[in-house]
């Protein structure tokens, strides 16, 4: 697979946000828990509009959320 | 394990449980005849075709059995839609299973040309379409493990 630069605190922001669960942060998003899971473990990089759809959820700006660098991928 | 982790190794039982039994039920009734009569090429049309039916019923069968036993086993309700990672793990997946199959297209008509029985051609065919099947089932069970 190739080498996943984008990081996100989706994670840490959910148990901020009122301990979010996975499903409820996904059902505003508009997705599967599977892929909040996928995104949480680094697995997955999200596309520019899913991205932002999470940015909404969590009523935040993009870069508070994902960031993009080396070693993101624990 | 994720819903759709469980749905893929289902599929790849089933798909490896419905050809090995469908193989077993069919190799008894090959006909005893020459290789180029009528009644094998009728025999190997239709094996291909019970073959798909066969398949298409048995898959419908255990994913309504699947989508039961989930739903009460871990209470929660399989997902009613495909998202963008659901979308691209299954293009990756069909990538894959059409590359399988092409190659094996393309054995399939090798064997016609360096003047193999056209029984090897059908043998051929047939379990390029099961490779398929299976290498599309790991792809997706592999994505959603390692991610895409």
């Amino acid at each position: 697979m190739g080498k996943n630069l984008v990081g996100n605190h989706i994670r840490r922001l959910r148990f901020d946000h009122n301990e979010m669960t996975q499903q409820q942060l996904a059902d505003k998003a508009g997705v599967t828990r599977q892929t909040i899971v996928a995104l949480e473990k680094g697995n997955y990089s999200p596309s520019l509009e899913l991205a932002f759809r999470i940015a909404l959820a969590f009523n935040l700006p993009l870069e508070e959320i994902f960031f993009y660098g080396e070693n993101t991928k624990k | 394990m994720t819903y759709q982790e469980k749905k893929s190794i289902i599929s790849l039982i089933s798909t490896i449980l419905i050809f090995g039994t469908y193989c077993l039920y069919m190799y008894p009734r090959h006909p005893e005849v020459e290789l180029v009569s009528l009644a094998t090429f009728r025999y190997w049309g239709l094996f291909v075709l019970n073959l798909m039916l066969f398949s298409i019923v048995a898959h419908i069968i255990i994913s309504i059995l699947f989508n039961i036993f989930f739903r009460i086993t871990t209470g929660e309700k399989e997902p009613k839609f495909a998202d963008e990672l659901d979308k691209l793990i299954e293009l990756k997946a069909n990538r894959n299973s059409f590359f399988v199959f092409i190659v094996g297209f393309l054995l399939a008509m090798g064997s016609l040309v360096v003047s193999q029985p056209s029984q090897a051609m059908f043998i051929i065919l047939i379990i390029s379409g099961f490779t398929s099947d299976v290498t599309g089932s790991v792809t997706k069970l592999y994505l959603y493990r390692k991610g895409v």
